[in-house]
């Protein structure tokens, strides 16, 4: 499996899914800068955590508008895979790759915390080698990640099994509508969310739950 | 040509004595450029004059040090020619003023004097003290300082993995806002500040020069009173999103060999780093001001000389670097210019406009700075047993104390503090120390800051010591190896004779505690003047100590881990409640002295329960210190609510024993057979041990007696902060 990290100005967990990816899938991805506008030949782009542009804006507004995203959209509508965490999950909303848009917490403080998620839905080449409801704990570490979408689209995102993990009972950290921690994209190749699954690959860090998403891609792209 | 007048002087916090000085060594009479100039080197902040007669005191060399204090930090070898690199340092008057502002730049000044010596910075940690919850400003500065610090050191994309909150009245004119970083480097990659050679190019990088912050360093050489708010328009302004990439930019040009020196602009910007940098490196610099980076039009030499805005720094590079250098900052979208020269003059001439605006001696600005032996009147240690209510019920009172302001969890605070990212964190907030791991390794550094305020007013000296032996106490329970400190000194004015000596006692004490625990101090800081109306702080030298830990699975936590531990504490208990939580928690009293520090004993229990750690024999350990051995225990039981069963062993009254503030003591928990072994050998060795129970059920059982459930003790340990952060009323203690 070969991969992409996009580097933005002012990403701060794009190391982070470089190690992660590099230990889970053995081959170090390529690390690509904002301004290149050509993609390497990869199977995944990973768009990393972080404060983009320093987030003065909209957060991931600025870098929906950078030179790399537009070969970003091509790689996904091309059907390959994309996966955005945390500020990642916002860049794709804001280039509307994926419905909706990831507001203030509804505490209006930051937070970091580990918290409960359910695996929702399976059939995806992100959660392949999850259970169906499995339940997983993935660290947060954001400001603004209240999933906001209006009913209409909440419904059908529902209905086409496009919410990949929800926030267990109890445990959602941000207000987010409908418990929604991730979702997928329509054609099932793109994912948000907020949790970081990157920050849970080693023991020694107090949890492997985030290994099981990096080895659902491994499958699906091998 | 401005002329200077007796007001001018004043106004820029020099006294006629330190004029007639400015005045010898010019040989005539400065230029308003140069008063300003000198009016910031010669600041407190900058110069250290009241302090630097008696830092000279602190042990500073052992054969790990590499760098000790007098660079932007310290610099320790942790094996495997990898190097740490750390530094605390305050920002309390910015942060009174104007608490997020001031909190984050911060927060961003102690990061660039870590990476502009070449380090990634790993981890921050902070120190910080509020005026008593009921006090009406107190809500507003805990939220403005916790969200300034998560918003700059979230961005910088740095985990906060710890640090300390206190409440006191003494701080309620005057918070304390000390932070720490923590950065990795290659040893052989490590860059000073000395600008050695002449025609050498000065670059400037980072953000443009603005008018913010004009006089920081004086501000934080003065006292407060009422009109300080108007003081605002001095605190800068922070910008994460620019010291990220100046960050990356430094790291990327630090990967070149084109660099000589380089060295942040922090207090009294341009100012201090180029005399620093001339100074260091014998040489002189010319500084030609109408290339500098503004933001502003029509700035004067005088405002960019003194501006403090952040997110810059000064470079020496070597000759014909300079476009390899500015490629990388355009490619980062950073200013870059070439603003000037090394000389062989061992002069600073700034030069606006075609105006020749400062020609000065460098050593003017730093050795010839004044230097004072300023008188202090000793005080008598406070001593003497403070009275009790022997009756009073110590289940219920446990469980106040843990409620209490400066007991309850800190969770509201560091849960708004990324604490995770960068995939090294192996320890969170809420233990003994924070564990971060060496990237790539499976050694890791430990990190905590402490100092007991309470303590050092009644008797500074012990209490300077009793700070330095809790740090490594907290790095000794993880079970690393402590290995060397940091210093952040706040006191108040140092011209009260009273106060002096609280700062030369305070001194002399961490020399003592640090020579003895082999704990070198590498740097530091001084925070004087913090007083306001004339009421100063309690002493509050916070120390910030770093260890190394070899194999960090083998680290212990404080969380009791399995049903069926025997609790084993190590160390004498005698009962000492003066100044204790206890006392003023439940007494509603703040009486009596600070207890002994026997850094003898301290230093042999600490080895022994290190030993065990490391020889993966205990993984749960716990220092005793604030609120004595029963909260120990009970923060030791809440995190996986798991119970234990206790007895009291040593002393006949339950209330001393329970909640007396003895030091050298920790908490251990390991299964029956390797206790047996374990309280076999402490005897053996001659060190203090008792053996007080065991874990198990979902309650704190004394004596087969009475028990409170784990968690209704959570309950109130939880639920402080938040509760009070919302808005609830809380009642009037200390």
């Amino acid at each position: 499996m070969k991969s992409a990290v996009i580097v933005f100005p002012a990403s701060n967990c794009d190391r982070d899914a470089k190690v992660a990816l590099t230990q889970m899938t053995g081959k170090t991805p390529h690390m690509v800068w904002h301004q290149d506008s050509e993609l390497p030949d990869v199977d995944l782009v990973v768009l990393p955590g972080g404060f983009s542009y320093g987030d003065y804006l909209r957060c991931g507004a600025m870098a929906s508008q950078s030179a790399v995203m537009k070969s970003v959209k091509a790689h996904a509508d091309k059907g390959g895979m994309v996966l955005g965490v945390c500020n990642g999950f916002q860049v794709l909303t804001e280039s509307h790759m994926l419905p909706g848009a990831l507001m203030r917490n509804a505490a209006l403080k930051f937070v970091c915390r580990p918290v409960g998620l359910e695996v929702e839905e399976t059939q995806s080449g992100f959660t392949r080698k999850y259970n169906n409801g499995q339940r997983v704990t993935f660290p947060v570490a954001h400001g603004e990640g209240s999933y906001f979408a209006d009913d209409e689209t909440l419904d059908r995102l529902e209905g086409e099994n496009r919410v990949a993990f929800r926030y267990a009972k109890g445990e959602n950290p941000n207000g987010s509508a409908r418990n929604i921690a991730g979702i997928l994209s329509e054609k099932r190749n793109v994912l948000g969310l907020m949790p970081h699954p990157e920050r849970v690959v080693d023991e020694t860090l107090g949890g492997t739950d985030g290994r099981g998403l990096f080895q659902s891609l491994i499958e699906a792209l091998s | 040509m401005t002329k200077i007048t007796p007001d001018m002087v004043r106004e820029h916090g020099l006294s006629d004595a330190e004029y007639d000085r400015i005045l010898g060594l010019m040989g005539r009479e400065p230029s308003f450029v140069e008063l300003g100039i000198f009016s910031v080197m010669w600041s407190e902040h900058c110069s250290y004059k009241s302090t630097r007669a008696h830092l000279k005191k602190l042990p500073t060399k052992a054969p790990w040090v590499i760098q000790g204090p007098g660079e932007n930090a310290g610099v320790i070898d942790i094996g495997d020619g990898d190097a740490a690199i750390f530094k605390m340092e305050s920002h309390n008057h910015p942060s009174f003023i104007e608490p997020y502002q001031g909190a984050a730049t911060g927060v961003g000044g102690i990061m660039r004097d870590v990476f502009t010596m070449g380090a990634r910075p790993i981890a921050m940690m902070n120190a910080l003290r509020f005026g008593e919850p009921s006090h009406p400003k107190t809500r507003h500065l805990v939220s403005g300082v916790v969200s300034g610090i998560g918003g700059y050191g979230n961005c910088m994309g740095v985990p906060t993995v710890g640090g300390e909150v206190n409440f006191h009245k003494s701080y309620n004119g005057n918070i304390l806002v000390n932070a720490m970083c923590v950065g990795l480097a290659r040893q052989d990659k490590i860059f000073l500040s000395a600008a050695k050679g002449a025609g050498n190019p000065v670059v400037y990088i980072g953000s443009k020069t603005g008018r913010d912050g004009i006089h920081g360093a004086t501000m934080a050489s003065a006292e407060f009173d009422d009109a300080s708010e108007e003081k605002r328009p001095t605190v800068q302004v922070g910008d994460p999103f620019t010291e990220k990439l100046l960050l990356e930019a430094c790291l990327e040009l630090m990967a070149t060999d084109a660099i000589i020196a380089i060295q942040d602009m922090g207090a009294a910007g341009l100012t201090s780093s180029s005399a620093e940098m001339g100074d260091k490196g014998g040489s002189g610099i010319e500084l030609d001001l109408d290339k500098v980076p503004q933001r502003e039009a029509s700035m004067t030499a005088y405002e960019m000389m003194l501006s403090e805005s952040q997110e810059r720094m000064l470079a020496v590079l070597k000759p014909g670097r300079e476009k390899q250098a500015q490629a990388i900052f355009q490619k980062w979208e950073l200013d870059f210019a070439v603003i000037g020269i090394t000389t062989d003059t061992q002069r600073l001439v700034v030069r606006h406009k075609g105006k020749i605006e400062a020609d000065m001696p460098i050593t003017a600005l730093s050795d010839a700075a004044p230097i004072y032996e300023r008188p202090y009147t000793e005080r008598k240690p406070v001593t003497g047993t403070p009275s009790y209510g022997k009756s009073k019920p110590v289940l219920a009172s446990l469980k106040t104390i843990l409620a209490s302001p400066d007991m309850a969890s800190r969770r509201w605070v560091w849960e708004q503090y990324d604490h995770t990212v960068m995939a090294d964190t192996v320890q969170v907030p809420g233990g003994d120390a924070a564990v971060v791991r060496v990237h790539g390794t499976t050694k890791a550094l430990a990190i905590t800051t402490d100092v007991t305020p309470r303590y050092c007013r009644p008797d500074p000296f012990e209490g300077g010591k009793q700070a330095v032996a809790e740090a490594w106490r907290n790095l000794t329970a993880v079970g690393a190896r402590p290995l060397a400190v940091t210093d952040n000194l706040n006191y108040g004015n140092p011209q009260k004779p009273e106060i002096m000596w609280e700062i030369v006692a305070g001194i002399e004490g961490i020399a003592a505690a640090c020579r003895a625990l082999d704990f070198p101090v590498i740097g530091g800081n001084c925070s004087l003047y913090n007083e306001t109306n004339g009421e100063g702080i309690l002493p509050t030298p916070a120390i910030g100590g770093v260890g190394l830990m070899a194999d960090v699975t083998k680290m212990a936590t404080v969380a009791f881990k399995r049903p069926g531990d025997v609790i084993i504490l190590i160390g004498e208990t005698k009962g000492h409640l003066g100044q204790s939580i206890y006392l003023r928690e439940i007494e509603g009293r703040e009486e009596g002295g600070a207890p002994a520090v026997d850094l003898g004993i301290e230093k042999k229990n600490g080895d022994f329960v290190r030993g065990l750690i490391e020889a993966g024999r205990v993984d749960t350990v716990h220092d005793v210190s604030d609120g004595g051995l029963l909260v120990t225990i009970a923060e030791m039981a809440v995190p996986k609510g798991i119970g234990a069963s206790i007895g009291q062993a040593g002393l006949p009254d339950a209330i001393p024993f329970w909640f007396g503030e003895d030091q050298a003591r920790y908490v251990i928990a390991a299964p029956f057979a390797e206790a047996e072994k374990i309280v076999e050998e402490a005897r053996a060795a001659f060190i203090q041990v008792a053996e007080l129970g065991k874990t198990g059920g979902d309650a704190i059982t004394l004596d087969d007696k009475n028990s409170v459930r784990v968690a209704v003790l959570k309950q109130g340990f939880e639920s402080w902060f938040p509760n009070y952060m919302s808005g609830e009323e809380v009642r009037v203690t200390n």
